[in-house]
């Protein structure tokens, strides 16, 4: 389960989270959507404790993440798998060798780490790119690399900073049935970070409208097309007069 | 209150070098602790040191070998008829060793290494790839700075070495090829006011200019934020500061061990 409570911060005058709380329960995937800069990646910063925030708490199962110690967030950290909004691969190194320090950090013998690289690359449909470096990879195949990074160490956890964006509709929907399929396979309590609707309602257990720093608006994919609430109207439909206070 | 706003300009200025003393003693001190984390920068250490070190060596060889040949030169026609001229031999030793070789290397590899490593980082910084190095549970410090920084401690001083070998050497045939002076002369000069601690206190110049070079680097790397304007202006800003920091070394170990 991941746990926020009351969440806050500000960049100097701009209040980015204001009271923000959200609750996944073990398994669920809920996605976070809101317009473009209304602090969604921040909010998942927090969960990683890459950021600390101003007041309120993050709980990752059982652990305190906001004001522990290095030592204990990275007890966190190596249950989760974070999938960065444009991949965050290490330039340096190869694919494999990408997943392969994942793998390595997580304690995996040496000489499973070829294997099970393999099997992670393999079902991000990046098998035979194992030796490329990032800069020969297009977007969709960074991205791709990234989640297989993420999820090479099969992660309790899985925080998906938008997964899809700037891709085109094929890949995104290859990208979304991954999302999908990991979350059979590994069962992981999992947060998408996306404005991409579409996208949220194929892989998210339910949805929530990220507004003014706090949860606008939660409900299911069903749910989202019913609701007679403006701001989700506004964003279902793209219709900027309808978004409160535009 | 025009005459109080130069001591504001003053006021302002202190305040601002206090807060980036304290911050890079953070750092320093983040760093340190991060070195205990061996398992994590060991690995590196040997590639950082043959892109730090060994890569480095012909640019510092080329420039070396350009400053024997200058010393020799300019010494011989400061010297004629005042000066006999096998003291060309103890000016290009003397200079090379004590200050040529180890502040120009230094000075170089500010430009090479120094800024090398604060575009690296601080390009890894603004495409999230230090919180990426977070998120697999590294401590970014230990896998990237504590390994050059050792690098750099370790193969400065002997890049320097290999410098000032070739000035010196440079030197010497400039003199027996160009100028009216024998191999033997050229020794005798060299020899004449050569004291082992010379060499000592060149290379802890160096691998106090190596530390500086690298750790600079890595703390204008790691602080960058603003994209690709952000990294640009952090790799001016290291070379900038590892290069006046040099100087600022160079005067302190003339002050303490001469």
């Amino acid at each position: 389960m991941i746990r926020l409570e009351g969440l806050e911060k500000a960049f100097g005058d701009l209040r980015v989270l204001d009271g923000f709380s959200l609750q996944v329960e073990t398994g669920e995937t809920v996605a976070v959507i809101g317009r473009s800069g209304v602090g969604k990646s921040v909010l998942l910063k927090h969960v990683a404790g890459l950021m600390q925030p101003d007041g309120g708490e993050v709980w990752v199962g059982e652990e305190r993440v906001d004001g522990a110690s290095r030592a204990d967030v990275n007890r966190v950290r190596l249950e989760m798998g974070y999938v960065f909004q444009f991949a965050a691969l290490f330039d340096s190194m190869t694919v494999a060798q990408n997943v392969g320090l994942a793998l390595r950090r997580h304690g995996i013998p040496e000489g499973e780490i070829p294997e099970r690289t393999r099997a992670s690359l393999d079902r991000v449909g990046l098998a035979g790119w194992e030796d490329r470096y990032p800069a020969e990879l297009s977007g969709g195949m960074r991205k791709r690399a990234g989640v297989a990074r993420a999820v090479a160490p099969r992660p309790r956890y899985l925080l998906y900073d938008e997964p899809t964006s700037g891709l085109d509709p094929v890949t995104t929907s290859m990208i979304d049935e991954l999302v999908v399929a990991l979350k059979e396979d590994l069962k992981a309590t999992s947060i998408v970070v996306t404005h991409d609707l579409r996208s949220a309602s194929r892989v998210a257990d339910r949805i929530a409208l990220l507004r003014e720093g706090r949860v606008a608006w939660m409900g299911t994919a069903a749910e989202i097309r019913e609701t007679d609430d403006r701001a989700v109207r506004a964003f279902v439909e793209g219709r900027r007069e309808l978004w409160p206070g535009d | 209150m025009r005459l109080l706003e130069p001591i504001r300009w003053i006021g302002r200025g202190a305040a601002a070098v206090a807060a980036g003393a304290g911050r890079t003693a953070a750092f320093a001190g983040s760093v340190a602790r991060a070195a205990t984390e061996v398992r994590t920068w060991l690995p590196e250490l040997g590639r950082q040191a043959r892109r730090i070190g060994v890569d480095s060596l012909p640019i510092a060889l080329f420039i070396a070998l350009f400053t024997g040949i200058v010393l020799a030169l300019q010494s011989s026609y400061a010297f004629t008829g005042a000066v006999p001229l096998y003291f060309v031999g103890t000016l290009v030793g003397k200079t090379i060793i004590l200050e040529l070789g180890p502040v120009l290397t230094g000075l170089v590899l500010a430009g090479r290494v120094g800024a090398n490593i604060a575009a690296e980082i601080g390009t890894m910084r603004v495409t999230e790839q230090v919180d990426a190095l977070e998120m697999l549970a590294y401590d970014p410090l230990a896998y990237l700075a504590v390994p050059r920084v050792t690098a750099g401690l370790l193969t400065f001083p002997i890049v320097v070495a290999f410098a000032i070998g070739i000035g010196v050497v440079a030197g010497w045939a400039t003199s027996i090829g160009l100028l009216d002076l024998s191999s033997q002369e050229f020794v005798r000069g060299l020899r004449m006011f050569y004291r082992p601690f010379d060499l000592q206190y060149a290379l802890i110049k160096s691998a106090s200019f190596g530390v500086v070079v690298t750790g600079v680097g890595c703390l204008f790397g790691y602080t960058t934020s603003g994209g690709a304007e952000g990294v640009g202006r952090a790799t001016t800003r290291a070379v900038v500061v590892a290069c006046m920091t040099i100087l600022v070394l160079d005067a302190f170990w003339a002050m303490v061990l001469l």
